[in-house]
């Protein structure tokens, strides 16, 4: 600690290159944050999928909705425990810059096969009762401020016209991966609203299997039967839908991931050639202080602490500023991606990837001052 | 054994055919040659000579911050050449004090800092190490200006802070260069008047290089370096 006064110094030498330092540490470390946010926040889906869950689509596209009859078939398959069903609507609230994840869906199945939806019992008996009632999550009831019993336009692009919900409970979910940010409302007043051509179609079926290695044995089953019928379905396990989601958007991770090493690679360069650039401007002061008798190792540690509090206090900034920004942020990307927020882990990773900065950064200044022969760095002073 | 021969004879300095040979690419520059010197603890010495005699060379050689090619250099009981880089480091906080003709203060540092920076070293608590800096700022009157940057002193004070850092861990061996080098007449005197009374009050053994004869006069002894070679 006694040498922290001298460090502390030697930083403020310089106020100017110390901030845009710690700053440009602070932008790069917070874009990591945020890229791999946007990683974890896509695999959100994947880590609440439930093993004992299945989907079943049309097995040309998401796009082709199933005949409402495939329901009572689906329930007499062997292995299968329970149906549900829904369409994603598509809509969006007040204004097309408000959009999140709307699911009219069978209200009674729903819980069923969806147990990580937590609602109490009478909002639960109230949004069963009534046609037009919706339920919607926390965070989304917290971002636009609603309250039970609030009338909810939403316009559907999908599903021209608009809709008013009335909401009718709020759900809170079990696991902090699974979304809070949807609305759920009655597939039959959907249903019902639809001419003649579209009624009685349905978007996807979830299927609750008896066990997670009952799962390919029965989604086997349910694709062999509909085979050769004019809509032929596509069955996986719910994680294995989520992950194909993602992939329809490109291999997104890989790109994330590239971006991020770039930049944090980038500044670390910077850094290392900013810390040399110290080093080298006090030469002579590194010779003066080994010509105190501060040894070689006192020496590399002094130069490599400095580096070392200029990262910390770049990652300190820029993730800490992710964390609280992600916090609070109710950024769905459109609904894209409806659990946006940054996990502890990649807050960790962050501050990792500081020290290791700091080490690298400071691994070159530090060997080179240690090194330095002080009779030839006064002479050239002299 | 630790104080060794020199130490028997009185010899706080010894230095036995000592050779210093500098090389630039493939070419030898020899700088001593055959240096044998004996230096009483107590004393007060000037080194003289023309611009690349060697002076600054034997003076970093007997200060430990450089080795010779050749020959043994004793000093405080230590045969320098032998020891490595971390020990001898150790030993110039414990045994040397350094002056340099341009000060060498550390910018960022106030008058305060720059002289408690050899006593970082040590053990000495904060506030041990407080009392002794205020104490070695009063020797070169400067208390009053502890908590000044360098840049906001003149050079005879600037030179009086490194002076005060010199001394502050009392070490056995004080040596500068060219300490006037850099000074008006009145704070040249000033600081050789200090020296004088490092030597004369507190016993410090002191080395001196300068070009300067009036400064060398204020020596006890004065001895000549030409192309390498000591003369009397």
């Amino acid at each position: 600690m006694k040498y922290m006064r001298l460090i502390l110094a030697h930083l403020l030498r310089s106020k100017r290159r110390t901030f845009l330092t710690i700053s440009s540490i602070a932008i790069a470390l917070f874009l990591f944050c945020t890229l791999r946010t946007v990683m974890t926040s896509l695999d959100a889906g994947i880590r609440a999928s439930d093993a004992t869950r299945l989907v079943v689509r049309h097995a040309a596209s998401l796009v082709f909705p199933l005949p409402l009859a495939y329901k009572e078939r689906l329930e007499r398959v062997p292995g299968v425990e329970r149906v549900s069903w829904g369409n994603w609507f598509g809509g969006y609230y007040q204004d097309p810059k408000n959009q999140f994840t709307q699911f009219a869906v069978d209200p009674v199945s729903l819980f069923d096969l969806f147990p990580e939806l937590l609602l109490s019992a009478p909002q639960r008996e109230t949004f069963l009762g009534e046609r037009t009632a919706c339920i919607a999550g926390k965070a989304l009831v917290a971002k636009y401020g609603w309250k039970v019993g609030d009338v909810i336009p939403i316009t559907g692009t999908i599903y021209p016209g608009e809709w008013r919900l009335t909401l009718r409970g709020i759900y809170t979910a079990s696991t902090p991966d699974a979304d809070e940010n949807t609305i759920f409302f009655h597939w039959d007043y959907l249903n019902e609203v639809m001419p003649e051509p579209r009624k009685n179609w349905v978007g996807i079926y979830w299927v609750r299997v008896g066990s997670a290695t009952d799962a390919p044995a029965v989604s086997g089953r349910i694709d062999a039967i509909y085979e050769n019928s004019p809509q032929p379905t596509k069955t996986e396990t719910e994680k294995a839908f989520q992950a194909g989601f993602i992939q329809m958007m490109g291999n997104v991770s890989l790109l994330l991931t590239i971006l991020g090493s770039a930049i944090v690679f980038a500044i670390m360069l910077v850094t290392i050639n900013t810390m040399m650039m110290a080093a080298r401007e006090r030469t002579t002061e590194i010779a003066v202080l080994k010509t105190l008798g501060f040894d070689d190792g006192l020496i590399l540690r002094l130069v490599a602490a400095e580096s070392m509090i200029l990262s910390l206090a770049g990652g300190i900034l820029g993730c800490g500023i992710a964390f609280l920004l992600f916090r609070r942020l109710d950024f769905t990307a459109g609904g894209m991606i409806p659990n946006f927020r940054m996990l502890p882990g990649t807050l960790g990773m962050g501050l990792l990837l500081a020290v290791l900065m700091g080490l690298l950064s400071g691994l070159a200044p530090a060997v080179q001052a240690a090194r330095l022969q002080i009779a030839g760095a006064l002479r050239k002073v002299a | 054994m630790a104080n060794g021969i020199a130490a028997a004879n009185g010899s706080l300095i010894s230095l036995h055919d000592v050779h210093k040979v500098y090389h630039r690419d493939k070419i030898e520059i020899p700088v001593l040659a055959g240096i044998n010197l004996e230096v009483k603890r107590g004393e007060f010495l000037a080194l003289m000579g023309p611009s690349g005699s060697g002076k600054s060379t034997l003076l970093n050689l007997i200060g430990g911050i450089d080795k010779a090619t050749r020959g043994d250099v004793r000093v405080a009981g230590e045969s320098l050449g032998a020891l490595k880089d971390s020990k001898l480091a150790a030993w110039r906080a414990r045994h040397v004090g350094f002056i340099f003709q341009l000060y060498n203060l550390i910018p960022v540092l106030t008058a305060f800092q720059n002289v408690e920076l050899p006593l970082l070293l040590t053990r000495l608590s904060g506030a041990d190490r407080k009392k002794r800096v205020h104490l070695a700022l009063q020797l070169v009157g400067l208390d009053g200006r502890a908590g000044h940057l360098p840049r906001q002193l003149s050079g005879g004070e600037e030179q009086r802070v490194a002076i005060a850092r010199a001394i502050v861990a009392d070490p056995t061996l004080l040596v500068a260069d060219e300490p006037t080098g850099d000074l008006d007449a009145k704070n040249a005197d000033e600081i050789l008047v200090l020296l004088q009374r490092l030597n004369r009050e507190m016993g410090k053994t002191i080395l001196m290089v300068t070009h300067d004869p009036h400064a060398a006069e204020r020596a006890q002894k004065t001895l000549h370096l030409d192309k390498g070679v000591l003369k009397s």
